[in-house]
């Protein structure tokens, strides 16, 4: 597979990770890094990489997977659409087992409501167009990367003249979430920075980061050379003192992003407040259709509610998500909360961090 | 944010393209791209390209990552 | 026969069922071959000793596919079961539940495909039965096979023998069988296809026996893939089991395809693949037997079982990291996240 085996060469992995080790000894103390996409997680976990880190480096996993960081609320009003008759819902695999209040969306299935699976949103507008006489609802979940694909649809919908298509809304945007986590407890010494949400929006966005806050941001790849790469320019980064957005990816992201995408996201979208699973309230760190698109947003359409926030007490996901604590912390972890019951964000999707933990992480709790 | 698989485009249209990665062919949208022409590679999220991947600078990647020498203060 | 298609009149017992037995089932079942008697049941003659016996039913969507259709699995699979426990295959038995208006132009297609895989492994269709379900009640077609098999002299084939020291030899590329499937719901075109694997496997096993190879596990990865099957062997025998994903055949068109819709290979069903556990001494031998066979042309030593304090199974990345691998919690599904 071009591009993608070349950046999984073990040979080059092995000189990367020598280097890596230079590079971190240099450092005077641990440094505390940060990866703010659970695509990074996965890939971290799939290439067994954590385990290859030099000693001076410690890796924590923020709040980077947008189902996760879904309120529970958001799957309950799907569920409530999913049940009226005549509703299609479509939606990415991500979403069919996340579980809301008392169903899931599977769950549902199994009950009789019409529940499919779509590859991409424009998929979903098709099914809007062969069923004329159902109301098909889109479950926009996702980050900038998602987002565009989301709006080009409502925008291929308009242009089709389809009306029986609708989105319920839940995007949310990189890098407001990593500025909140900057005033919190933990002393982050360097971000890795998203790869393809910065395809779409760019290195500007992370500069406050570094010139403000003076946290290094180094944009990285998903795949485990251009990890490595990422971490070891952030290390260096470290040990010279320096706070700088680097780009690792540069093969893909351009400093400007795409700006063609950028401009279809503030024409189909607006900011807004949203509230993350687990980190509550982040000042316009989300989108909601924009009032010339009303007719494509399903909370409108079907008068929803705004959804539920409200969390489990015992649940300590929040601080996951901060960086502040592990999953093996937890108590719940691995007992009454794993993938098939997840209780709280990191463990409702497959890329969340304890379910990512649970799946290829050694799943024996600190305390046990 | 999310994966996205870098294809080679075979076909281009208005706005959508058929590209491929060994041999496996989808459909991918290219209404975010500029310019989008056969033998492009383009990365493709949920059936949407976000990016283009710029061949040259892969290779320059590669190669950098291939003359890290064991000294100290090595390229990055 | 006039009729097109299957309506429950073809499942009432009277004369549009035997209609359809005798001009639609029956011959094409038993094509090139002996049409039995019909009676309420077969009397089969069994040699003495053990007996394996396994049922399977088959629910595939879409259910003619590239490589091959249901037919072919319902066949091949009740065979794999049987060669996995080390049997013989014998005989099996069929019942179909038809949904009213499933083409019979496509159920023919299952049913010589049944006639064809069962005549190549020189197994019986002892005895059948056919129901249909009222539009919206049934996917098409469903098939259950039951197999009846001669169990081999001084065999005794479990999970529980893994042993420490064995290494695991796969026969061939996973996920095809999966990514044909996929392909067809997700609309992949690909420019060679891929096919499924659907195959039966039991003159593999013999070519084994045949060399005295010492066989401790045999199972065929299906549902769930190579990792499921690896959890569950070292699960029952409480071992760890070390997988080494460069050694893993899989062709560029499947590792692709998985790429493209965000699945995981290590869990995609396969119908014409089997793993062997085995001795480290007899690894190189039971590689050259399957190399041999045109089962087993790629086939591939992928594993060893390490003894453990508690049941595991690791992936020695291609970077050279190790992750751990468990069961798939639920649906495999593909992700975008």
């Amino acid at each position: 597979m071009k591009y993608i085996e070349d950046f999984r060469d073990q040979k080059l992995a092995a000189k990367l990770l020598d280097d890596l080790a230079r590079v971190a000894g240099r450092l005077n103390r641990k440094a505390t890094l940060m990866e703010v996409c659970g695509t990074h997680t996965m890939s971290i976990y799939r290439h067994g990489l954590k385990g290859m880190f030099p000693p001076q480096i410690k890796l924590v996993s923020g709040p980077g997977c947008p189902v996760c960081v879904t309120p529970m609320g958001y799957v309950d009003l799907a569920i409530e659409l999913a049940r009226k008759p005549g509703v299609i819902i479509t939606t990415f695999g991500d979403m069919i087992k996340v579980p809301g209040r008392s169903s899931s969306l599977a769950r549902e299935r199994g009950l009789g409501a019409d529940v499919r699976v779509v590859y991409s949103p424009p998929d979903a507008v098709g099914i809007a167009r062969a069923n004329p006489d159902r109301q098909v609802v889109f479950l926009g979940v996702g980050f900038e990367t998602t987002a565009p694909s989301v709006a080009g649809a409502i925008v291929l919908a308009r242009r089709g003249g389809v009306s029986n298509y609708s989105v319920l809304c839940a995007h949310k945007v990189m890098p407001e979430p990593m500025e909140a986590l900057t005033s919190g407890e933990l002393k982050l010494d360097g971000y890795i920075c998203p790869a393809h949400v910065s395809a779409i929006i760019g290195e500007e966005g992370y500069k406050p980061l570094a010139e403000k806050y003076g946290i290094p941001c180094v944009i990285t790849g998903f795949e485990p050379l251009d990890i490595i790469r990422g971490v070891t320019m952030l290390v260096r980064q470290v040990a010279e003192g320096r706070a700088e957005v680097e780009n690792e990816y540069d093969r893909v992201v351009l400093p400007g992003g795409n700006k063609k995408a950028q401009a279809l996201l503030a024409d189909v979208f607006v900011k807004a407040d949203a509230v993350w699973r687990g980190l509550g309230l982040i000042p316009q760190s989300g989108l909601s259709i924009a009032p010339g698109y009303a007719q494509y947003d399903a909370a409108k359409k079907f008068a929803l509610a705004e959804p539920d926030s409200r969390e489990n007490p015992a649940c300590i996901c929040g601080e996951i998500l901060k960086g502040l604590k592990e999953p093996l912390d937890c108590k719940l972890f691995g007992k009454t909360c794993d993938p098939e019951n997840p209780i709280g964000a990191c463990m409702v999707s497959s890329e969340g961090t304890c379910a990512a933990e649970y799946r290829y992480g050694e799943r024996r709790p600190a305390h046990a | 944010m999310c994966v996205a698989v870098p294809m080679k485009v075979v076909e281009v249209g208005e706005f959508d393209c058929v590209a491929e990665i060994d041999g496996v062919r989808k459909s991918a949208n290219i209404m975010t791209l500029d310019d989008v022409k056969v033998g492009d590679y383009i990365m493709v999220h949920a059936g949407f390209a976000i990016a283009k991947l710029d061949p040259v600078t892969a290779e320059e990647t590669l190669t950098l990552m291939r003359r890290i020498v064991e000294s100290e203060g090595g390229a990055a | 026969m006039r009729d097109d298609i299957i309506m429950l009149g073809h499942g009432s017992g009277g004369k549009m069922t035997s209609d359809l037995l005798a001009k639609v089932i029956l011959p094409a079942l038993y094509a090139g071959g002996e049409i039995p008697e019909l009676e309420d049941c077969a009397r089969l003659p069994l040699p003495a000793g053990d007996i394996c016996f396994t049922t399977d039913s088959y629910v595939v969507d879409p259910f003619i596919f590239p490589g091959g259709d249901i037919g072919d699995l319902a066949v091949n699979g009740t065979i794999n079961d049987l060669a996995m426990g080390g049997a013989k295959p014998l005989y099996i038995s069929v019942g179909f539940v038809l949904e009213e208006g499933l083409p019979i132009e496509d159920f023919m297609v299952a049913l010589k495909s049944m006639n064809r895989a069962a005549r190549e492994a020189g197994v019986k269709i002892a005895c059948g039965d056919t129901k249909v379900v009222p539009r919206g009640r049934g996917d098409k077609i469903f098939i259950n096979t039951s197999g009846i098999g001669m169990a081999r002299k001084g065999v005794t084939i479990s999970s529980r023998n893994a042993a420490p020291g064995d290494m695991m030899i796969i026969n061939g590329s996973i996920g095809d069988h999966g990514i044909a499937i996929m392909s067809v719901r997700e609309g992949l075109k690909f420019e060679s296809p891929v096919v499924s694997d659907t195959a039966a496997l039991h003159t593999l096993v013999d070519a084994l026996y045949e060399a005295e190879v010492e066989v401790h596990v045999m199972r065929d990865p299906t549902r769930g893939g190579l990792a499921t099957v690896s959890v569950e062997i070292a699960e029952t025998a409480g071992v760890g089991i070390r997988l080494n994903e460069r050694a893993i055949p899989m062709t560029p068109a499947v590792a692709g395809a998985c790429e493209v819709l965000g699945l995981d290979p290590m869990y995609v069903a396969n119908e014409g693949k089997m793993i062997i556990l085995t001795p480290e001494r007899d690894a190189q031998k039971a590689l050259a037997v399957m190399r041999s066979h045109p089962l087993g042309k790629e086939a591939a030593i992928i594993g060893e079982v390490y003894a453990a304090d508690r049941p595991k199974v690791t992936v020695t990345s291609s970077v050279g990291g190790t992750r751990i691998v468990n069961k798939l919690p639920g649906e495999l599904l593909p992700r975008i996240c």
